[in-house]
């Protein structure tokens, strides 16, 4: 049966640090292209050269305009799977093709049981998974497993490729699980949560909000040692007075 | 069901390795270029990924790098040499060979080069290889050459080379790890886009305030800690307003002024005379300083020196002198520059001007820092430690593509020099082989007698002038050069005036060209300005002749473009993954602070399509041209390897050829070194790119570091080890105002000289764009760069264009209410020269006079093998057929190239509109240009 | 969300069927008439044909349904799955039924136990069928209380306007008692369905700065740009708009499709008789179908699915 795996200690998942994510889109079609080779390969586009072109991709970078009451600001967000705890999108799933995995938490499709029902799409908060025309299976994030678990990469490669590519640094990718992860500092230091948190799936994803802004150093009285000038650069007889 | 149990378990487990072979090259899905992996299968390219052991990206790619792959495998790319059979603009063409195609080329530029070789205009747009098409036209006698940079920054380029011998662009970048505070103006993306992203990660992550002013609140704004949405073109004003207030509170850095920059040089005061507001200078021909302790003139490189900042000097002939700093100094203080009277004009209160200049002084004089090191400016000082102001900026098109850019970029460059910033620790940093004397010893060649029939020019056509002497004009004052570059239009347009070449040429202004030679340039589209008025020109028949008015174009494209409709000859390129390419020091090289780095691009597939890569084209026509210089003694072609060939054979200098590493017969030399006939192997071996690490001691205040000069010397970077002067105070312009007075032999026509004494200021001033936003166009009207798509070429790619396949005009919520505009609704945007129908959004994060859109989205029907009805046609727009080519008439009928008046560079965001309502609130967006032929370019086959 | 027609006919017609199994099943159980053998056997088949055309419909909605029996095994978490079980098991005791039916005649001994059996099945199906609804938090129009109810009481009003057309064809008049059913049914359908549109009404829970995980922090806000400028599945599949007027208008035809016209059309055949009182309350049970049918396509329709948040929708 399509169970959760219960307390599992390991939780892959990402980092997604708001607060320097410009909106390149880089993630987002890196993602596109390792998932045109991958295990989970390929990613279909319908009438790419056509009136409008669309196709899978298993993440998107939006972009919003919020308002905090000082001013406001514009918000970048990579969307992608949280790969939840509770995740809904595989209890509903009828197949059992969604499944996640009990040793990392990675939730993922069996692409040759899935019926292309779509209701573990219907079932996802988030938009993390996307129906292929052209397989007719149900595609999603799978934190890039066929890299991580991949015995042909480098160490270094073995990240997922979102994460690999970000300019900024943006993303982070480790053991939500294991409270002294790289990643699991970066949450409590930051104050890292999940989006929509009401959803109850548990995502194991975070994202560390936007920092407090203006946050330079404090403004200094103006002319401080410079005293009140009152002819042309009276200041600078003083300083070169010796 | 067990994990392991699962199918799609077994298939990760069981994953076939993905690729075959990993080959490392260099990206060129834009400028930045960085290091790629490229993963091949069965010898097909199948997944590009960033290269870690690469100095510019470090392993990271942008959206478009890592959508190369769809660039390479694109439906618009080129397939054979085609010749036109339509009408010109028709897009209809029938595939020819390439000796066919050579000869036809030939047939045209033989005669012109026997006769006049200035009848070849020769513009090579977005080429990454100007080192050598700038010596090709050089080698076949024309001046009319250039690449894109005079539409694209050279305001930036010429007022940081003219300033501080380095600039912003690629010339230099904040010291990313010391900085205490960074400024970005104008910045979306850049050329260094992802140094700049990793950078700016970096700051953020050391909390690092970044404050960023520009009208459009996205992207790196976003992320800013601070935002000023500064009223396009009033850059200068705010810059000025800093410098006012770091003046007035005396918070400088005077060591550094006195010993690094021109600040105490002594300008003589003469009104009317020939000699006044030049630099008084000794009979060596060494600036004067004043001694204030010594009462005396003296040399300013005497270490000993202890020099006056303010105050006149008689010098000993008698005439009155007065240090540069007291010339900048009183220009900044003046009232106009006070906050409170900027304030309005800029859209930043002036409270908050004041407390920004507060924040650079705090940021500079209280954090200094210092890294331990040892070091020896030029004069044998030794400084036991290297500190440095940890300030640095960086601008970009927002300010440089305004008709005052030249000016508010200087004006930068000497905030940066007043704060003690340039090249310290912590400051803004000079990417090898920058920094480069003052002015550039290179001169621009193409005078009149430097152009001969059938001879090469004794030299390359760009350069940098040092005063009225090294304009190319005529005895008369007329330009020599088709785009009028280097004439008194546009003095130090040091990159050449691409966007003026089709007018020009049309109008026969200053003459008729027989040939247009492109390459690499949608001149027919989004690099034009008047877009419209453009393609009619390129079809324009003179009823005198009956023959085209520019009677032949030749155009080397690797897609099919807008541009290529417009071609009467069209010579395909290859991709990026199939040809050698050489980003060399010679050109636009990808050096960081630490060390000087060059790379090259080199075949990872093969076309199996009709096509050669430019660069060999190009030596081939040379040869058949018979240029001596690509013909070898025995007859046959000199370069008979390619442009792998010339790459490693050809040499500049004694010593000095298109890649500085591995040089000499066993790869033992670096920078300058005798030709290694293995050195692609080397540069393969390495990653595709080679960087040198500059001595410890030589990595900062490189204009006066004694042995960064001369390791640069040694290799080949600069000419001779001689400090390098930070001029706050330009001489080289002075020399031109003192021409358009009256004095020397060289001067202004009468139209041209008030223009060319007020621009030619010495010192940095603010003036309007010459397109101001009031009365019937209220509004400022710019574009961005999509960080996913890069100019036009990005839309034929099948996922960059789910990304962005039509753009919207944003428009800020107060012009929405006032005009009743709502999100999705469409609009008609007008300016003075035309009127588009565009879908507009509404924003927040706009500066309330403005309007924006993302640059080179729209798209012409039919071109790029998208669907004519593809949403780049039907729903995308180009702001580009609102922008006239042109400033208004002037009283005496003429009309000046809507340019920078000092630079030539392209005013884009001068542009004001008029927003409102369309009658018909639906699609298509217009103009809605013919529909190109689409996607059958070639009619009849190969032979 | 995109109101899929394989999707709208399967839970409409294979509501009706189950509804009418229902019904034949509790008249069998309680003794009550139509009892004969040629009416068992057509409402019989007529339901299950019902039912089956609904689950084929279903299948259209699947990108394989080669795999399709794949969707039987996760009856322990999955209520499509659960639903898919249930439906077939239900064919058990309906076939009995029939067969019973037909082989031991009317009032044969195994007919009540079966018909029973069948009751309870039906009925079982029809709850998972609306739990799969119920159970998506993700579309607050589905996942409340009166999905389950919605969906029991329009499959029950369809049944029972199904079993009256079925009994009209033997000629005899619809048994009264029958009749009142099938006559109180629909409304009280439309009278849950109101409930369902009334809780509609009320504000859900997710705005954008929940959605963006930020809470308090943000006062308001909205999209920008799109990720994507064109259409992507997330976007054609669960953000489908539909004007408020024009829902409106469908509400209201639902409910005259389906409520009045139906016990319009009853009455009057009840009060015909004959042929054309047959006639008529065949067409009552059209009508009742076509009403479903409406109802049933706004009921996707009208559904806002919680990543609407992210694509600008204000509040799911
Ligand atoms: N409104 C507005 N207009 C602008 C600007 C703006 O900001 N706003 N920016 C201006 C600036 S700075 C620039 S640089 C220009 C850029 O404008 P363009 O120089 O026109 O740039 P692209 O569209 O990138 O590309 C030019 C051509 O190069 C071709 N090309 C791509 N790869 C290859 C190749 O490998 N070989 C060959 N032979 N050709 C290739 C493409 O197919 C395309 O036709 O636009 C200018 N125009
Ligand atoms: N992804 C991507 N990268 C590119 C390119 C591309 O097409 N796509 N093109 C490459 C090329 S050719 C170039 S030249 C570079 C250009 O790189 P950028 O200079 O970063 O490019 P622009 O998009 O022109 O950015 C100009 C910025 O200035 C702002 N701006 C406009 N007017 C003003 C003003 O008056 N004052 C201030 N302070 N800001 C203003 C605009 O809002 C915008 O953010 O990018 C290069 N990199
Ligand atoms: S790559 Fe990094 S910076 Fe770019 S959109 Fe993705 S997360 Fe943001
Ligand atoms: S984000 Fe969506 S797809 Fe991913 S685990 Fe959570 S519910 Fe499932
Ligand atoms: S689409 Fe595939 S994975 Fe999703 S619920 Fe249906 S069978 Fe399961
Ligand atoms: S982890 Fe892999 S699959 Fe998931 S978003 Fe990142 S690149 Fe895509
Ligand atoms: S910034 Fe992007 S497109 Fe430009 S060279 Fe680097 S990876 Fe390629
Ligand atoms: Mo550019």
């Amino acid at each position: 049966m399509t169970s959760l795996p219960q307390g599992a200690g390991k939780k892959l998942g990402l980092v997604i640090d708001l607060d320097i994510c410009v909106g390149c889109h880089a993630c987002a079609v890196a993602c596109k292209s390792w998932n045109s080779i991958g295990a989970a390969a390929p990613l279909s586009d319908t009438t790419p050269y056509g009136p409008e072109a669309s196709g899978v991709w298993l993440n998107r970078v939006h972009t919003y305009e919020v308002e905090d009451g000082q001013g406001g600001f514009t918000l970048h967000f990579p969307r992608s799977c949280l790969h939840c705890d509770n995740a809904p999108c595989v209890t509903v799933c009828p197949t059992g093709a969604s499944y996640k995995r009990a040793r990392d938490g990675i939730v993922l499709v069996d692409e040759d049981l899935c019926i292309g029902c779509g209701l573990c799409a219907w079932a996802c908060p988030y938009g993390a998974r996307e129906l292929d025309d052209a397989t007719g299976v149900m595609k999603k994030c799978t934190l890039c497993a066929d890299r991580i678990d991949n015995g042909d990469f480098d160490e270094a490669d073995r990240v997922p490729a979102c994460v690999r590519t970000c300019p900024t640094s943006a993303r982070h990718f480790g053991d939500l699980g294991d409270p002294e992860s790289e990643v699991s500092k970066l949450v409590a230091d930051r104050g890292g949560a999940a989006p929509m948190p009401e959803s109850g799936a548990g995502p194991v994803n975070r994202y560390l909000p936007p920092r407090a802004r203006h946050a330079g150093p404090a403004p200094m009285a103006v002319g401080a040692d410079a005293g009140q000038p009152s002819g042309f650069l009276d200041w600078l007889d003083r300083v070169l007075s010796d | 069901m067990s994990d392991e149990s699962r199918r799609f378990e077994r298939r990760i487990a069981e994953m076939p390795p993905v690729a075959d072979e990993i080959v490392s090259t260099t990206c060129y899905m834009c400028a930045c270029r960085c290091g790629i992996r490229v993963h091949k299968k069965d010898g097909e390219p199948v997944y590009i990924d960033g290269d870690a052991d690469h100095p510019v990206n470090r392993g990271v790619l942008c959206a478009k790098g890592a959508a190369g792959l769809m660039n390479h495998r694109s439906p618009a790319r080129l397939t054979a040499p085609m010749r036109r059979v339509g009408r010109r603009g028709e897009n209809r063409f029938e595939a020819i060979s390439w000796d066919e195609a050579l000869d036809l080329a030939v047939s045209w530029l033989k005669p012109i080069r026997d006769e006049d070789p200035k009848k070849l205009a020769m513009f090579t747009g977005r080429d990454q290889s100007q080192a050598f098409t700038g010596w090709w036209a050089a080698q076949f006698g024309t001046p009319n050459y250039a690449a894109h940079g005079g539409f694209c920054s050279v305001n930036m380029a010429a007022a940081g080379l003219y300033t501080t011998g380095g600039s912003f662009w690629e010339f230099g970048e904040p010291d990313w790890e010391r900085t205490e505070y960074l400024v970005l103006f104008g910045v979306a993306e850049d050329h260094a886009s992802n140094p700049l992203k990793i950078g700016l990660g970096l700051l953020k992550s050391r909390g690092v305030k970044v404050l960023s002013v520009n009208p459009v609140r996205t992207g790196y704004s976003a992320i800013a800690d601070e935002w000023l949405a500064i009223t396009p073109g009033a850059d200068g004003l705010f810059v000025m307003a800093l410098c006012h207030e770091l003046l007035r509170t005396g918070r400088v850095d005077l060591d550094y002024l006195i010993r690094y920059t021109n600040a105490p040089q002594l300008v003589i005061q003469a009104p009317g005379e020939a000699d006044d507001g030049l630099l008084a200078r000794d009979e060596a021909g060494a600036p004067l300083v004043w001694d204030r302790k010594r009462r005396t003139p003296v040399a300013f490189d005497e270490p000993a020196a202890a020099p006056a900042m303010k105050g006149e000097a008689i010098l000993p002939d008698g005439r009155r002198a007065v240090p540069a700093f007291e010339l900048i100094a009183r220009r900044c203080l003046e009232d106009r520059y006070s906050p409170d009277n900027v304030a309005d004009r800029t859209g930043i209160g002036a409270d908050d001007i004041r407390r920004i200049a507060a924040e650079l002084a705090q940021a500079a004089f209280e954090r200094e820092v210092a890294v331990e090191q040892p070091w020896t400016d030029s004069w044998g000082r030794r400084h036991d430690r290297t500190v440095g102001r940890p300030v640095s900026m960086h601008a970009m098109r927002g300010v440089s593509a305004h008709s005052n850019g030249f000016h508010t970029c200087r004006a930068i460059h000497i905030l940066q020099i007043l704060l003690g910033s340039v090249d310290t620790p912590g400051g803004h940093r000079y990417r090898p082989p920058y920094p480069r004397h003052i002015p550039c010893p290179a001169k621009p060649t193409g005078k009149p007698d430097q152009i001969v029939a059938c001879q090469a020019m004794p030299g390359l056509p760009l350069g940098f002038p040092g005063g009225p002497e090294d304009l190319l004009v005529e005895p008369d004052g007329t330009p020599v050069r088709i785009d009028k570059a280097y004439s008194w239009e546009a003095p130090l347009a040091i990159h050449g005036m691409m966007h003026a070449v089709i007018a020009n040429a049309w109008k026969g202004d200053p003459y008729r060209i027989d040939t247009l030679f492109m390459f690499m340039s949608n001149m027919a589209w989004n690099s034009a300005m008047n877009t419209t008025g453009t393609a009619a020109m390129l079809t324009d028949v003179d009823p005198a002749t009956g023959d085209h008015r520019i009677p032949h174009i030749i155009y080397a494209d690797a897609y099919q473009s807008e541009m290529v409709a417009f071609a009467d000859l069209v010579l395909p390129d290859t991709t990026y993954l199939e040809r050698w390419d050489c980003i060399s020091l010679l050109d636009r090289p990808i050096g960081d602070p630490d060390a000087p780095a060059d790379a090259i691009r080199r075949p990872v597939a093969t076309p199996g399509r009709d096509v050669r890569p430019f660069q060999d084209v190009l030596l081939d026509l040379g040869h058949r041209l018979e240029f001596p210089a690509l013909c070898a003694a025995e007859g046959g072609p000199r370069y008979p390897g390619g442009y792998a060939d010339y790459i490693v054979n050809h040499l500049r200098k004694p010593a000095v050829g298109s890649l500085a590493g591995w040089r000499g017969a066993d790869g033992g030399d670096h920078g300058k070194g005798e030709v290694n006939p293995n050195q692609l192997e080397a540069y393969i071996a390495n990653g595709c790119h080679w960087r040198r690490e500059l001595g410890e001691e030589h990595r900062f205040y490189k204009f006066a570091n004694a042995g960064y000069l001369a390791e640069a010397v040694g290799l080949g970077l600069i000419d001779r080890d001689t400090p390098i002067t930070l001029q706050i105070y330009s001489e080289e312009l002075q020399k031109f105002r003192l021409a358009a007075r009256g004095h020397g032999v060289h001067r202004p026509p009468e139209r041209d000289r008030g223009r060319v004494e007020t621009y030619c200021d010495p010192l940095p001033f603010w003036y309007p764009p010459f397109e101001p936003a009031r009365g019937e166009f209220p509004l400022h009207a710019i574009t961005q760069r999509p960080m996913a798509m890069y100019h036009a070429w990005g839309s034929q790619n099948a996922w960059l264009r789910q990304i962005h396949g039509h753009n919207r005009l944003y428009i800020g919520r107060p012009v929405a209410e006032r005009e009743g505009l709502e999100d999705g609704d469409w609009a008609e945007v007008e300016s003075r020269h035309g009127r588009i129908k565009a879908r507009v959004a509404v924003t927040d994060g706009v500066n309330p006079d403005t309007v924006w859109t993302w640059n080179a989205i729209g798209k012409r029907s039919g071109a790029w093998a998208l669907s004519p009805d593809a949403v780049e046609a039907t729903h995308g727009f180009l702001l580009n057929h609102l922008i006239d080519d042109l400033l208004p008439v002037r009283e005496d009928g003429y009309r000046y190239s809507n340019s920078d008046p000092v630079t030539g560079q392209a005013a884009w965001y001068d542009l004001t509109v008029r927003v409102r309502r369309a009658e018909r609130q639906s699609a298509p967006s217009e103009p809605r240009l013919e529909t190109l032929e689409a996607g059958a370019p070639v009619v009849g086959t190969v032979r | 969300m995109r109101p899929a027609v394989s999707l709208v006919l399967f839970t409409s017609l294979s509501g009706a069927g189950l509804g009418a199994l229902v019904w034949l099943g509790a008249l069998h159980a309680l003794g009550l008439p139509p009892r004969d053998t040629p009416f068992v056997v057509t409402s019989t088949v007529l339901a299950l044909a019902l039912v089956v055309a609904g689950l084929l419909a279903s299948t259209f909605h699947l990108r394989h349904p080669e795999r399709a029996w794949r969707a039987l095994s996760q009856w322990r978490s999955s209520w499509l799955s659960r639903e898919g079980v249930m439906a077939m098991i239900t064919f058990a005791p309906a076939l009995a039924f029939l067969g019973g039916s037909i082989v031991a005649g009317p009032g044969g001994g195994v007919l009540a136990p079966a018909g029973l059996a069948m009751v309870l099945c039906a009925v079982g199906t029809m709850i998972c069928t609306a739990m799969i609804y119920r159970s998506l938090w993700t579309v607050p129009q589905w996942s409340n209380v009166w999905t389950v109810p919605c969906f029991l009481a329009i499959g029950l009003a369809g049944g029972a306007l199904l079993v009256c057309a079925a009994a009209s064809l033997g000629g005899a008049p619809v048994p009264g008692g029958l009749l009142v059913v099938a006559l109180l049914a629909p409304p009280c359908a439309a009278a849950v369905k109101a409930c369902a549109w009334a809780h509609a009404e009320h504000p859900a829970g997710s705005d954008l700065a929940t959605a963006l995980g930020m809470g308090d922090r943000l006062r308001g806000g909205r999209m920008l740009e799109a990720p994507n400028s064109s259409e992507n599945y997330l976007q054609r599949e669960m953000i489908f708009h539909i004007g408020r007027k024009h829902a409106r208008k469908l509400r209201r035809s639902a409910l005259v499709v389906g409520v009045a016209a139906p016990m319009a059309l009853l009455a009057a055949g009840a009060l015909a008789g004959g042929v054309a009182g047959a006639a008529l309350t065949v067409l009552a049970a059209g009508c009742g179908l076509a009403g479903t049918l409406i109802e049933r396509w706004l009921f996707f329709a009208e559904a806002k699915h919680k990543v609407a948040l992210y694509y600008g929708a204000e509040r799911v």
